[in-house]
């Protein structure tokens, strides 16, 4: 799978349809939804124009929210990921360090890099998510658990992800 | 001209950002009004199809718990037959039907979001229309806001928008049944005049005012009354007579004299 043209379409095509058809369905009592598809995003190379990775995020959302019947939702947390991800990449690594179309997956960063950059751009992702469902204030602290706890839970899916198919190569 | 165009282009990763937003949000400000969502049809038959398939191999894993609410549902519809009545008055005549019931099979549904939809296997080519009400065998379960030819979209009881107008059983008094997000199996009766004292297992059932549902259809049951201190309309917690998580199928329910009701009360609000 070193062809990126093919590559990319898998990828996003596996994780969209396990979002969509597998973790939309799951009942973690209420206060988890893990939303894994966002590795896609993750993964897309570190050099890659910026407007680009956020076109694609917005057009991975848009296709979560179709499952979910959402429209906009998943499209907006996503797109608002694109934005902030250059920053938080920058903040752990140095962007200088990749090459043309090298990805911060876990040979590249490590364990500890890896879950640093995943776990901070699921929060702000899960944070923009539950306040854009409810759009109201009223249950904050409910809000606050969902988002911690989802956080953690797409973080550790996520690492479960990238971990047995690392070791496939 | 050129300066904006300059300030535009040094910006535009922040302005796209800005459009993509705005999009975003002006699609989901769309779905979170009961009437825009209406109009904002977001079913189609390739989704439908999608679900179609994968519902076709995980309905076999709950055929066994499904097969027993059918049953105990039989059972309470042999119950309101006729034949089961002891009919000593003569006059005991029957009308013309005005609700015609559509089974339909649920291919998704959820029950985690604030906002959550159910997607069935019956679509306007089945006389589907939008704003027919939706129940189960034990309750009532949403309203139709989107068809295409073979599916359809239903808003949720479990959503922002859904205002249920109630009736407790026992005293006939008007409430208004909501969803505040947290557990699905739990609602919240509103509007409920401050002397009237419920008790944990009262019915509420659908007032039959909306025409929408049909008269009597259950709600759910009370578990819990907050008595108001100084408002004059109380709430209470109710359990929803629908398994929200478990809903295979349901009814899809077709009132006859919509049309005719509908242009009554649009003639005098005009």
């Amino acid at each position: 799978m070193k062809n990126p043209w093919f590559k990319y379409p898998f990828r996003f095509l596996a994780l969209v349809l396990a979002q969509g058809l597998v973790l939309n369905n799951m009942n973690l009592g209420g206060y988890i939804h893990p939303a894994v598809y966002i590795l896609f995003i993750l993964l897309l190379p570190v050099r890659m124009n910026k407007n680009l990775v956020m076109l694609l995020a917005f057009l991975t959302g848009l296709t979560i929210d179709f499952f979910g019947n959402t429209p906009g939702l998943h499209a907006g947390a996503s797109v608002l990921l694109a934005f902030v991800r250059p920053v938080v990449l920058s903040l752990f690594f140095k962007p200088i360090d990749f090459g043309k179309n090298e990805e911060a997956n876990l040979k590249k960063t490590g364990v500890g890099g890896f879950v640093r950059y995943t776990f901070v751009l699921v929060l702000i992702h899960h944070s923009a998510l539950f306040f854009f469902e409810t759009l109201d204030f009223s249950n904050f602290y409910f809000t606050l658990i969902q988002i911690l706890l989802s956080s953690l839970v797409t973080t550790l899916g996520i690492l479960v992800v990238v971990m047995v198919f690392s070791t496939k190569k | 001209m050129y300066n904006l165009l300059a300030f535009f282009w040094k910006y535009r990763f922040f302005a796209f950002f800005v459009l993509l937003e705005v999009v975003s949000l002006w699609l989901l400000s769309n779905s979170y009004s009961y009437h825009k969502s209406l109009r904002f049809n977001a079913v189609n038959d390739a989704t439908g199809n999608l679900f179609s398939s994968y519902n076709n191999v995980a309905s076999y894993f709950s055929l066994r718990k499904e097969n027993e609410k059918l049953l105990a549902e039989n059972a309470l519809l042999r119950n309101s037959l006729p034949s089961s009545f002891l009919i000593t008055d003569t006059a005991f005549t029957f009308t013309d039907s005005l609700y015609h019931y559509l089974p339909a099979r649920v291919l998704s549904n959820s029950v985690n979001k604030r906002n959550n939809f159910i997607l069935v296997n019956k679509g306007w080519v089945h006389g589907v229309e939008k704003e027919m009400g939706v129940i189960s065998g034990q309750g009532i379960a949403g309203i139709v806001i989107g068809t295409s030819k073979h599916y359809s979209s239903i808003m949720s009881v479990l959503h922002q928008n859904s205002r249920i107008s109630g009736r407790i059983k026992k005293n006939k008094q008007l409430v208004t049944v909501v969803w505040n997000g947290q557990n699905y199996s739990e609602g919240l009766v509103s509007d409920i005049p401050s002397h009237i004292r419920l008790q944990r297992g009262d019915t509420i059932v659908t007032s039959g005012n909306s025409l929408i549902f049909p008269e009597g259809i259950v709600i759910g049951t009370v578990t819990e009354q907050r008595i108001p201190e100084n408002k004059s309309l109380g709430e209470a917690t109710l359990v929803f007579g629908t398994d929200f998580n478990g809903l295979q199928h349901v009814y899809l329910i077709k009132n006859k004299m919509k049309p005719e009701q509908d242009s009554l009360v649009n003639g005098y609000l005009n």
